[in-house]
């Protein structure tokens, strides 16, 4: 990241994430209390805040901040850097995204970007940012260890003496 | 001692694979005083490798080489197996269940099916039950012998009170090669979970850790990891030579051989078979019978995930130590032929959770589902699916891997009966959860197969099949089948055991032919 190329800054409102574009044509967004920050590399600062958006309307989760949705929009960021066809197929898909009602996607309601979303469904860019989300988002044991998934189990020494037969609630007959 | 043998070493016997077939047929030989050079097209790992990550250990183990699904198969990934030592043995729940008496008799118990290509053993149970006891005494399968049965972790717990409520008597924590307590120098299991990851502590079997060592330390066994054979050679008799495989650098090289065992499960096997072409076999090796590759068989298999009133951690401790077996009987007052068996079945992590419960579904009501993940229990169901001649492996006419050998194609479709079987069984599955109050039920299609049979299966006559009733071809006398795709049909059971069982039956029966100069 060459934070020197800063060439443009804007605020995007609706959902009052900082994103930043660089020159180099990637972007940095900054969290509203600047706790975390996002750079990406290949797409630009408003493909990455939607993408960021799509991925938690994609799986919402109250639980979860922001943070761990942002790492969805890093990793395949990171892929994009040197896949030329994944960009196109991210940036081309954010576009029909905002043009699917004439103003940009993240600031269409709640329902409205379901329904947009829906007409993508059957689609690649769909597919891959909905597959993204899950490899990464779910695989990150800070996200599943809130889920009640433990993880790696065998330096605790498994579950012999920590609960594998620890349930409570069955009936007795 | 492991001792490395010549490629011009014609006396060897070459086994291609080092999974349940391959790794237990090399031991068995060896152990008979026999030479064996194992072929095996992945990578050798040890214990170390193996790591409590799904993802990591599917990218690690899996063959991911390219094949085509066609029909019900996963389109890029029709099958989930190994590419490594100990082949699929390392990722394997460990569920080891001898076939029933009339799984051998399908044809004749059955009746005709039309659209079925069925076929009775060559053998029956009576005969395969002394081998069944060997395997059994080898794998150290819990509930036989003396072995007591592993303890039942939250899933099962589940799985067996929603049993009794429904009225199912055949319930426990199944037979299972997993250690329940230490035996054969390796552990008890710990209730890792992860079991299809490998097992990280060995208290799984798997020929990566026992056959395998073992044969080597007789000084008459070569492991050669990274080595994909390509074509088995033949002479002017029609006798196979020995074969051809692309060592690790890529670089072709031949090992002669005295006899051929094949096993490299039920895609491997035909495709290296009818890519052993030639203008004396010009179908392929051993397909006279124009039987290699057809009648491709997975099991009737899907899964039920339920959402219980209160937490079970479904990932926590073994994952196929729990089975419900009433259903395995052939009972055609249910609508179908054959059984299936009811077994634990975990969710695979967040993420296959997430992947799998609705295919492709998304928004919030799904991302709420998701967080019930704790609450999660599940089975599996696998039964007997029917042989259909058009279900099978082929080569593509032009696609190539980096050997230069044609991609396989893998077909599959549903017979009527295996789809009724289904229906049905996620209809007792679903019942299971909802008699102790589950909240939502769902009903998941097969995954990529991991149960491979049937592609050069055994028959009585050499018209109707590829290998006779000891896994050697009809057509060439020195050249043997090892694996999976041997099975006539599929029985309702988990294949392992009974791969197991024929191998230690192959390594007796081919022994003696050496012994008697019959090669």
């Amino acid at each position: 990241m060459k934070a020197h190329a800063l060439s443009r800054r804007d605020f995007l409102c609706s959902t009052s994430f900082v994103a930043v574009g660089l020159a180099t044509g990637g972007s940095m967004i900054l969290a509203p209390d600047y706790a975390w920050a996002l750079s990406t590399t290949a797409v630009d600062s408003h493909t990455a805040q939607t993408l960021l958006v799509m991925a938690r309307q994609l799986f919402p989760h109250d639980r979860l901040g922001d943070q761990y949705y942002a790492t969805v929009v890093e990793a395949v960021d990171k892929q994009a850097t040197s896949d030329a066809a994944l960009r196109k197929l991210l940036t081309d898909g954010v576009a029909r995204l905002d043009g699917a009602r004439g103003i940009a996607w993240v600031q269409l309601s709640n329902g409205a970007r379901n329904a947009v979303l829906k007409t993508e469904e059957a689609g690649e860019f769909f597919s891959t940012v909905r597959t993204a989300t899950i490899n990464n988002l779910y695989t990150n044991p800070l996200v599943y260890r809130f889920f009640g998934f433990e993880g790696s189990s065998v330096e605790h020494g498994g579950y012999i003496d920590r609960g594998f037969d620890d349930i409570g609630w069955l009936p007795n007959a | 001692m492991a001792k490395t043998f010549d490629l011009n070493d014609d006396s060897v016997v070459v086994v291609v694979g080092s999974g349940a077939g391959g790794g237990t047929l090399s031991n068995e030989l060896v152990q008979r005083g026999i030479n064996v050079v194992c072929l095996e097209a992945g990578p050798r790992l040890g214990l170390t490798d193996i790591i409590n990550d799904n993802g990591a250990m599917f990218n690690r183990l899996s063959w991911l080489d390219k094949r085509i699904g066609t029909g019900d198969l996963n389109a890029t990934l029709p099958l989930w197996v190994c590419k490594t030592v100990g082949g699929t043995t390392v990722h394997w729940a460990g569920a080891s269940l001898r076939f029933q008496e009339h799984e051998f008799r399908a044809r004749t118990v059955y009746g005709n099916m039309p659209g079925a290509n069925l076929l009775d053993w060559p053998i029956t149970l009576q005969e395969l039950e002394p081998f069944y006891a060997r395997a059994e005494d080898k794998l150290g399968v819990t509930g036989t012998s003396e072995i007591p049965r592993l303890p039942g972790n939250n899933n099962f717990k589940v799985m067996a009170a929603g049993a009794k409520r429904v009225g199912y008597k055949q319930v426990h924590t199944g037979n299972m090669a997993i250690n329940s307590q230490p035996r054969d120098g390796r552990p008890a299991c710990h209730q890792i979970g992860f079991c299809m990851s490998g097992c990280a502590i060995g208290a799984k079997w798997s020929t990566l850790y026992t056959e395998i060592p073992e044969a080597e330390s007789t000084g008459r066994f070569e492991i050669r990891p990274d080595s994909m054979v390509v074509k088995i050679n033949h002479d002017n008799s029609g006798k196979v030579t020995g074969v051809m495989y692309a060592d690790k650098a890529g670089a072709l090289q031949e090992q002669k051989a005295r006899v051929v065992c094949v096993a490299g499960n039920s895609v491997e096997t035909p495709r290296l078979l009818l890519n052993s072409q030639s203008s004396k076999f010009p179908n392929g090796l051993a397909n006279s019978s124009g039987q290699v590759g057809r009648n491709y068989m997975r099991h009737m298999t899907g899964t039920v995930y339920a959402i219980m009133p209160g937490r079970v951690n479904f990932d926590r401790g073994t994952q196929m130590a729990g089975i419900i077996k009433d259903e395995s009987r052939h009972d055609p007052s249910r609508g179908f032929a054959g059984g299936y068996e009811m077994e634990t079945l975990p969710g695979f992590g967040l993420a296959g959770v997430a992947s799998n419960t609705v295919a492709g579904a998304w928004g919030l009501e799904y991302a709420k589902v998701i967080e019930m993940y704790d609450h999660f229990a599940g089975m599996w169901l696998v039964g007997e699916d029917l042989p259909q001649a058009g279900n099978g492996v082929a080569l593509h006419p032009t696609e190539k891997d980096k050997h230069g050998m044609p991609v396989p194609v893998v077909h599959f479709k549903d017979h009527a009966n295996d789809v009724a079987m289904r229906n049905h069984a996620y209809k007792a599955g679903t019942a299971v959860y909802e008699s102790l109050g589950a909240t939502r039920v769902f009903e998941l299609p097969p995954f990529p197969s991991t149960h491979n049979m049937g592609t050069c299966r055994q028959s009585e006559k050499a018209q109707d099949g590829v290998c006779n009733k000891y896994g050697q071809t009809h057509d060439v006398a020195n050249l043997f089948i090892s694996d999976g795709s041997q099975f006539t049909t599929g029985g309702a059971e988990n294949p392992t055991l009974t791969i197991v069982a024929l191998a230690i039956r192959q390594a007796d029966y081919l022994a003696d032919q050496l012994s008697k100069n019959q090669m």
